[in-house]
């Protein structure tokens, strides 16, 4: 499962947007003609991709604030799937 | 509780300098004469934005025959819409696609008729094939994601390899293969474009062979040829479920088509807010749940899948908007579907009919005339 390089940084997918709706109480990603409901969980993994934070730093940055979970294998999990749905880019450290 | 309107389509105008023979517009389009200004548009952005609306289609006609549209869009993107715009691509020169992408435009679906110049400006009845392969090399420079969008029928879907070729060269993100819909345009025009089993059956190949060679690069959409189905599609996921059409003068619709059926009196947002049309209308409400549903519907363990198909279709093949969609096998009104297939085997066609202001005028007076009998 573990493909993932912790140091590879993933990029939301040009097209792709991430943002809030008030009236769905939930982050969305928009794309052409379509919405993807984002869980919170989803959602919290998703706010930090910002193009230059790398999987480590996004992982350290959700265990800092859920202190004492293992969130590693989830956030590997969940970007590994929203890579191979075309949502984000990876790219390793130049 | 009802959820959202997400869907917005806004049609800002039934101006189109093409003349496609299957426009979904209304046949009587010419009797619009007063479309929405921009500052009425940007009070139904506005409304329908806290409403709950996300997705943005621009739409017509041709929408850049707005000279206003820089400044929709611009209000679109401060809203947090996703725009799109729904082209044929007339009108869109470099500067006004930079201009567009800056006021915040996210994608564009431009429109081919066909891969083949002859058939493109045809069936369009304009020169327009050689400006629309300019338009898409225009929008790929800018950055725009592309869904390229092809109508098919009985006259192009042999080409299918060669419009997905043409995709392809042009890079697009996304093609949209929509098998033609037969309301307006397209239904008087239908023994024209009801293409046959086998033709169907070959460009379904077709596409699963360019799936098996290229994978999912470039995503395919393809929209089913529903007369040839054993069911119906479900109407817009639903009648007041998701989608609004707000049309150039300003009526608010549950999908492109529903102004045909005359006993509903659709509410223009000139006289009310997006709310009050979304959550109170009669005609929002009036296919909504399930009080409305009659047999073979009610007691069919499918009704959930396709709620009964497309309550346009019912209208315009049995004259009733709340029967089976005939397109189901299981519908009384079946034998319709069935005399439409069978009559493309004969010879008997009539002329072609294009959309334009000339025959539209004409459907306006022949409506008149048969309204006070004559």
């Amino acid at each position: 499962m573990n493909q993932l390089d912790s140091a590879a940084i993933p990029a939301l997918a040009p097209h792709y947007r991430l943002q809030w709706e008030p009236a769905q109480n939930a982050h969305v990603l928009l794309y052409p003609e379509g919405m993807i409901r984002l869980s919170p969980s989803a959602a919290e993994i998703m706010r930090r991709i910002d193009g230059s934070a790398s999987v480590e730093q996004i992982v350290v940055a959700l265990e800092a604030v859920y202190a004492g979970a293992d969130l590693r294998a989830d956030v590997v999990e969940f970007l590994t799937v929203a890579a191979a749905r075309g949502w984000l880019r990876m790219r390793q450290r130049a | 509780m009802l959820s959202p309107p997400l869907w917005l389509l806004a049609e800002l105008t039934y101006r189109c300098p093409l003349h496609c023979v299957y426009c979904s517009n209304p046949l009587d389009y010419h009797a619009c004469d007063r479309e929405l200004t921009t500052a009425e548009w940007i009070r139904v952005l506005r409304e329908a934005r806290a409403a709950g609306a996300v997705q943005l289609g621009l739409s017509g006609g041709e929408p850049l025959a707005r000279g206003d549209l820089e400044i929709i869009v611009g209000e679109a993107r401060a809203l947090g819409f996703y725009s799109n715009l729904i082209t044929s691509g007339v009108g869109l020169d470099q500067p006004r696609a930079a201009a567009l992408r800056k006021a915040g435009l996210d994608h564009v679906q431009l429109s081919f008729q066909d891969s083949t110049r002859e058939l493109n400006d045809f069936l369009s009845h304009s020169r327009t094939f050689d400006l629309k392969l300019a338009v898409a090399r225009t929008l790929k420079a800018e950055g725009y994601p592309i869904v390229l969008n092809v109508v098919l029928h009985r006259h192009n879907l042999d080409h299918i390899e060669k419009i997905l070729e043409m995709a392809q060269r042009l890079e697009v993100d996304f093609l949209e293969l929509a098998n033609v819909q037969f309301y307006g345009w397209a239904l008087l025009n239908r023994a024209h474009l009801l293409p046959t089993a086998d033709q169907l059956a070959r460009a379904e190949q077709a596409v699963q062979r360019f799936r098996a060679r290229h994978g999912e690069q470039m995503r395919i959409y393809f929209v089913v040829a529903d007369y040839h189905e054993r069911r119906p599609k479900r109407c817009m996921n639903g009648w007041g479920a998701v989608f609004m059409v707000i049309t150039p003068d300003g009526l608010a619709l549950p999908c492109h088509q529903a102004r045909i059926i005359p006993h509903l009196q659709f509410p223009s947002v000139r006289d009310f807010s997006i709310p009050e049309i979304w959550n109170n209308s009669a005609a929002f409400n009036h296919f909504r749940g399930d009080a409305w549903v009659r047999e073979p519907c009610r007691s069919c363990p499918e009704w959930q899948q396709d709620r009964g198909g497309c309550r346009c279709q019912a209208w315009l093949l049995t004259g009733d908007a709340a029967a089976t969609d005939p397109v189901c096998e299981l519908a009384p009104g079946h034998d319709r579907v069935v005399a439409a297939l069978n009559a493309t085997a004969g010879a008997t066609r009539g002329p072609l009919r294009f959309r334009d202001d000339a025959a539209s005028r004409q459907f306006i007076i022949e409506a008149r005339r048969a309204r006070h009998g004559r």
